[in-house]
């Protein structure tokens, strides 16, 4: 049961190159018929896994099923049923969009009449019609990912590869794309997209493996990893450096973690809890009846960003330490683990291994107590590959931040 | 593999789709498709048909008629006969750089990435490539013979050598399409491959004699110039078109056999810039 049903197992596979590793073994599992966001800073390795998973390049370990096939020995096998949409539109700018998707109807073998008639169709589609019969280097950024993506849907694939489907386009045009890739995943097409917006995740994924650095440190369905990485924040920016102090003071109300202050940009900030629009209201009462002067208030949703400062306490805005050469460790810090593991559902993968020295920041945040772990099983756990160990907790001391 | 991993809604239906009249047709299909694209981007694009097409033209007039009158070939043969052969191996040697620029565009563009995720042969993408570029070589070389009448230039062997000689500087083109695949997938950096491309032509055609016989050439060169595959190609034409002065007595092994030198030059070199060529395809991105 387990094995039929999924379209995309890898098994702790990896990738060298000769002066680095890009992958250390990731482990996923795919269902059939649902969408795996894969989300990662620069780096991490998500373009690799994806050429990996398309036959494209050898693993240097571990293995990879795709549609039933294994990637490196049935690599044609699991051509004829996959769908590859590579980081960096792969059209031909000389074609038209029309002759773009002709070519490849042509080599996908629907005849001459079957390729024009599937073009037309996916033109229609992916509302490119009116431009279809203008070459594709004229077409803008978000018209040229929608043609990519019409390309890539040619065969029908059973298993559709994205590799940031989005970054770089206008929300307009990422909300088509967006439509497109729901469409699709409606149809029982199993997708794996890599993006670098947890959003993007959230608004498509069924479920969400965070790599970094070559390793899964995290999977869950969106809502779990949300959750975890915590609720929005509240931020507040006083007139005064000496109004900082009462703003805390008034922040406090809320009970939760402590607020943080940052003397520089003369703003305090707390985190809301789950039912924010309470602790909305709470605050700003006291900020009021406190008479805080206040020059700014806003409202920040949990990003990419958090989810790393979460998970790794280091900055997915960062260059990534070159994990060939482990940095030396100027302190073992399991960090924000903690808070992730107390979240049903979102399994913390055991030693996320990012080195965090010295310099590398280190989340400012409420530097709460030692927090107890529950057990926390996972509901897909079936569908868990054997290392993203099922419903596996940690329990982390969370150490005092600097 | 037991797994099958065919979701409820999205049956096979890729897999069940088969390629009209087998596997060799298939192909076939396959090649000619790509083919076309290139074509297409000729059409859209003719740069690429400018260039190979102008470079021995601007060869023909600068050395064959302005030089015409200083340059002296022995055994009788009128300069512009004797440069003939010279200038027309021009096309496939001009053609090495901008066809590696295509290859390495390609893979740059992803397009590379797409084609090898599709179920086709990788031979395909790159025997549609050498057989478009093999189309305008065959246009170039009309249109440099052309020309080649026009200022004078005769075969004196009838038709069938005339067009024999043709035969194998079309082989000397194809076999060139295959060098600049192999540049185009060994080197990725566009302005290195339109250097060593420059290089290729610069060096071959001038270490040869192309433009004037090897006795011409400085002793310690004419070794070099004898082996160059450039120069059996241009004698071996030259011989079918009745455009060769002769063997001069110092010739050596080359001159004496410029046909089987040929043959046996040009089919390593392609062997192994297909082999090279291939491989370089397959590991386009980290293999
Ligand atoms: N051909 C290669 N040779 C050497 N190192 C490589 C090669 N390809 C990728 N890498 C390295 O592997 C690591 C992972 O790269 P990958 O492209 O998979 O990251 P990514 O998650 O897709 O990043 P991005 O968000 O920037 O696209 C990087 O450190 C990269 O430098
Ligand atoms: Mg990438």
């Amino acid at each position: 049961m387990a094995a039929s049903d999924t379209a995309i197992l890898a098994e702790g596979l990896g990738k060298s190159y000769r002066s680095h590793t890009a992958l250390h073994g990731i482990d996923l599992a795919v269902p059939a018929g649902t969408v795996l966001g894969v989300l990662g800073p620069n780096g991490a390795g998500k373009t690799t896994t994806v050429r990996i998973l398309a036959t494209l390049v050898r693993p240097t370990g571990g293995r990879a099923i795709v549609a039933g096939y294994d990637v490196v020995r049935e690599g044609r096998e699991v051509r004829r049923r996959i769908g590859l949409a590579g980081q960096y539109a792969a059209v031909d700018e000389l074609l038209t969009g029309r002759e773009n998707l002709v070519l490849l109807a042509r080599l996908l073998r629907f005849g001459r009449r079957g390729a024009a008639r599937r073009a037309a169709e996916l033109l229609d589609r992916f509302e490119l019609t009116e431009a279809a019969d203008r070459p594709a280097g004229t077409y803008s950024g978000g018209m040229r990912r929608r043609l990519d993506l019409a390309t890539c849907v040619i065969g029908d694939p059973e298993v559709l590869f994205l590799d940031e489907p989005t970054t770089g386009l206008d929300p307009a045009s990422r909300n088509v794309l967006w439509d497109v890739v729901r469409d699709l995943a409606a149809g029982g097409v199993t997708i794996l997209l890599t993006t670098q917006y947890l959003e993007e995740a959230d608004q498509l994924a069924d479920r969400v493996a965070v790599i970094d650095a070559g390793r899964v440190i995290a999977e869950g369905t969106p809502d779990s990893l949300k959750r975890q990485v915590g609720s929005d924040r509240l931020e507040v920016t006083v007139a005064g450096p000496e109004d900082l102090a009462d703003a805390v003071a008034a922040l406090a109300v809320l009970g939760g973690p402590a607020p943080v202050t940052d003397e520089a940009a003369r703003r305090v900030s707390v985190q809301l809890g789950p039912d924010g629009l309470d602790d909305l209201a709470r605050a700003a009462q006291a900020l009021r009846d406190k008479g805080v002067p206040t020059v700014d208030i806003d409202l920040r949703k949990p990003t990419l960003d958090d989810v790393f400062f979460d998970l790794t306490g280091t900055n997915a805005k960062q260059p990534p330490q070159d994990p060939a050469e482990p940095v030396p460790v100027a302190e073992e810090r399991p960090a924000r683990a903690a808070r992730a593991a107390r979240e049903e559902s979102l399994t913390v993968v055991e030693e996320p291994l990012v080195p965090v020295v010295e310099e590398a920041l280190v989340p400012a945040a409420e530097g709460g107590p030692v927090r107890a772990v529950e057990e926390a099983p996972a509901p897909a756990a079936e569908a868990e590959p054997p290392a993203v160990a099922g419903p596996q907790s940690l329990t982390v001391t969370k150490e005092e931040s600097q | 593999m037991t797994a099958t991993a065919t979701a409820p809604t999205a049956p096979s239906r890729a897999a069940a789709r088969p390629g009209p009249g087998g596997p060799v047709r298939g192909h076939l299909g396959d090649t000619f498709a790509l083919a076309g694209r290139h074509l297409t981007h000729l059409r859209r694009s003719p740069g690429r048909l400018v260039l190979v097409t102008m470079n021995p033209l601007v060869m023909l007039i600068a050395v064959g008629y302005l030089f015409r009158g200083s340059m002296h070939i022995p055994g009788g043969v009128a300069y512009e006969d004797f440069i003939m052969a010279g200038i027309a191996i021009q096309v496939g040697l001009t053609g090495v750089g901008p066809t590696a620029i295509g290859v390495a565009l390609d893979l740059r563009h992803g397009l590379v990435d797409r084609f090898r995720s599709l179920p086709i042969s990788p031979s395909s993408v790159l025997l549609g490539r050498t057989l478009s570029d093999l189309v305008v070589g065959a246009v170039s070389l009309t249109a440099v013979s052309l020309v080649g009448l026009g200022v004078g230039w005769r075969p004196h062997e009838g038709v069938l050598r005339t067009a024999a000689g043709f035969g194998v500087l079309l082989a000397f083109v194809y076999v060139m399409t295959w060098v600049g695949i192999l540049l185009g997938t060994t080197q990725r950096n566009i302005e290195a491959i339109d250097g060593t491309g420059a290089l290729v032509l610069v060096i071959l055609s001038f270490l040869s004699n192309a433009y004037v016989p090897v006795s011409g050439l400085p002793g310690w060169l004419r070794p070099v110039a004898e082996w160059n595959p450039v120069t059996s190609v241009v004698t071996t034409c030259r011989r079918l078109w009745g455009n060769d002065p002769g063997v001069a007595a110092s010739g050596g092994f080359p001159a004496h056999h410029p046909g089987l030198v040929t043959a046996v030059t040009l089919t390593a070199l392609l062997l192994a810039a297909v082999w090279g060529g291939v491989r370089g395809f397959r590991r386009a991105g980290g293999h």
